[in-house]
């Protein structure tokens, strides 16, 4: 049973500021076991620094990082290889790479990173782009062939393909028309639930935030302010929260305008 | 005061890139010797790196000796010493032009094209998304780059050789009425083993530092467009210069011992 209770990914006091902007002051954040977190927060307030840090692509410069309650903030070399292997990121320009075909995108994971015979791999990722609604014809294609909607999605059977235990979703929807915003909503809800891994998104689209999460945070100034189960983030009590979620110019977040 | 500020800033800044670049190369280099090795990236790019700069490198290092054979018969025949053409442009083609002429075409081809290749992948977040899918980038987009600039140069260098003492061969037959079958026997004669091979050591330290800047200008880039054209820019410049300086301390450690 003390198993449930440890969290999936756990930020601890996380400071990370470059070289007079304070990005990250003192964060907190937990992510439970099969939970969908979604972050709000405006632009520019350190949601993407945020996912880097538990990545490790950026090191903090103070506080800790927990996956599955083992510390991961100084992770080298080959620890680090086998910790990012739990997770997967749908990046927000989907950054496909451009000089492999869809199909070898979306196996990536599997052939270099986890050794897996082309043949084999290609199967698997017909299978996932058929999950995300794409089909096999699809999987001759060059990235720069497709829409950005399709990039999306191939880009999420990328970040499913090795079956991992968190992803990240940043900005999943931004630049998609609201229908297509709504199938990659469907879409991040379906398959986060048919895979059974935890799911950290990172969005200022508060339809896609209500749609995909079952508990929101809130970002400003590099602390979370708020956070809560996603059917309370109406009446929340908190002006900072409902200024944003109703888009309103005037409140008490104010825009930083440089004098 | 601000003069003083802003040297200082300079001189930091210096010190910050030069730390930076020396991780970066630590990184690599360990990178290298651990497993896995990307056997097909390291073939795919011997291609890039060597077999597609051979026409520029070949086209100029017969220029080169050609036109070395043509100035040195003019200092040579002043004093009556023609016969020594053969072997001078062989010396100079094989220690320095060579070699030289070699690393500057690379630099300007091959450096150019990693950082920008390197530096869309930054800025499109490719890099990043490598490392989600569990693949190291520094091994599997830098050192493939290294290890075959490493191996390519001195392939490349040796044919630029040939080619070099080729055109010396050409223009002296045809321009100045040497006796073709002469001048081959006084280069053959010429021709010491440590010539060759210290050209070729040069060659394979160019190919490093051609590839480390490339990629290490192309993964620290940042911004758009822009930030990637300036990346571009600065690996050339940065490989040009570094490719002279290396050989003017190689040329003084390999031949310091006569």
């Amino acid at each position: 049973m003390a198993e449930i209770s440890i969290p999936k990914v756990e930020l601890k006091g996380v400071k990370k500021r470059f070289g007079a902007k304070v990005v990250l002051d003192g964060l907190d954040l937990t992510l439970g076991r099969g939970e969908s977190l979604v972050v709000i927060g405006g632009s520019g307030t350190g949601k993407s620094v945020m996912i880097k840090c538990v990545l490790g692509i950026l090191k903090p410069d103070a506080g800790q990082v927990f996956v599955d309650g083992k510390e991961v903030t100084h992770l080298r070399g080959r620890a680090r290889d086998e910790m990012l292997k739990k997770f997967s990121m749908l990046f927000q320009g989907a950054a496909l790479f451009d000089s492999l075909t869809v199909w070898e995108n979306v196996a990536f994971g599997l052939i270099q990173g986890r050794g897996m015979g082309r043949a084999r791999a290609r199967d698997i990722a017909v299978e996932k782009l058929a999950k995300v609604g794409l089909g096999a014809e699809v999987a001759q294609l060059s990235p720069a062939e497709l829409s950005g909607g399709m990039q999306k999605r191939v880009g999420l059977a990328r970040a499913i393909a090795a079956d991992p235990e968190i992803i990240f979703f940043d900005e999943p929807t931004t630049g998609l028309d609201p229908i297509m915003a709504d199938v990659i909503n469907d879409l991040i809800v379906d398959t986060v639930r048919d895979v059974g891994c935890s799911a950290l998104s990172i969005t200022h689209d508060m339809v896609s935030a209500r749609k995909i999460s079952n508990r929101i945070a809130m970002l400003y100034r590099g602390k979370i302010i708020w956070q809560g189960p996603t059917a309370d983030i109406d009446h929340t009590g908190n002006p900072y929260v409902d200024q944003f979620i109703h888009g309103r110019a005037e409140g008490p977040i104010k825009m930083e305008v440089r004098k | 005061m601000n003069v003083f500020a802003h040297i200082g800033r300079v001189f930091l800044k210096f010190l910050e890139e030069t730390g930076r670049l020396a991780v970066f190369t630590l990184d690599a280099v360990t990178d290298t010797i651990r497993p896995p090795v990307y056997w097909s990236l390291i073939l795919r790019q011997m291609m890039r790196i060597g077999y597609f700069s051979l026409p520029v490198v070949g086209l100029t290092a017969f220029f080169t000796g050609g036109v070395l054979a043509l100035q040195i018969y003019n200092g040579a025949s002043r004093y009556g010493a023609e016969t020594f053409v053969p072997v001078v442009v062989l010396v100079g083609i094989t220690r320095e032009l060579g070699p030289v002429i070699a690393g500057l075409m690379v630099a300007g081809r091959v450096a150019a094209a990693i950082a920008a290749e390197i530096g869309t992948m930054r800025v499109t977040e490719q890099i990043d998304a490598l490392t989600t899918l569990a693949t190291n980038p520094v091994k599997y987009l830098v050192v493939p780059r290294l290890v075959a600039a490493v191996i390519s140069m001195p392939i490349l260098v040796a044919i630029a050789d040939s080619i070099g003492v080729f055109g010396g061969y050409v223009a002296s037959t045809q321009a100045l009425g040497f006796n073709g079958p002469i001048y081959l026997n006084n280069t053959m004669n010429g021709v010491t083993y440590d010539d060759v091979s210290s050209g070729l050591i040069k060659a394979a330290v160019f190919g490093f530092i051609i590839a480390l800047m490339g990629c290490y200008n192309g993964f620290h880039s940042k911004g758009g467009a822009q930030g990637v054209g300036a990346a571009t820019t600065n690996a050339v410049v940065s490989a040009s210069i570094l490719v002279l300086a290396a050989n003017y301390i190689l040329t003084s450690v390999i031949f310091s011992h006569g």
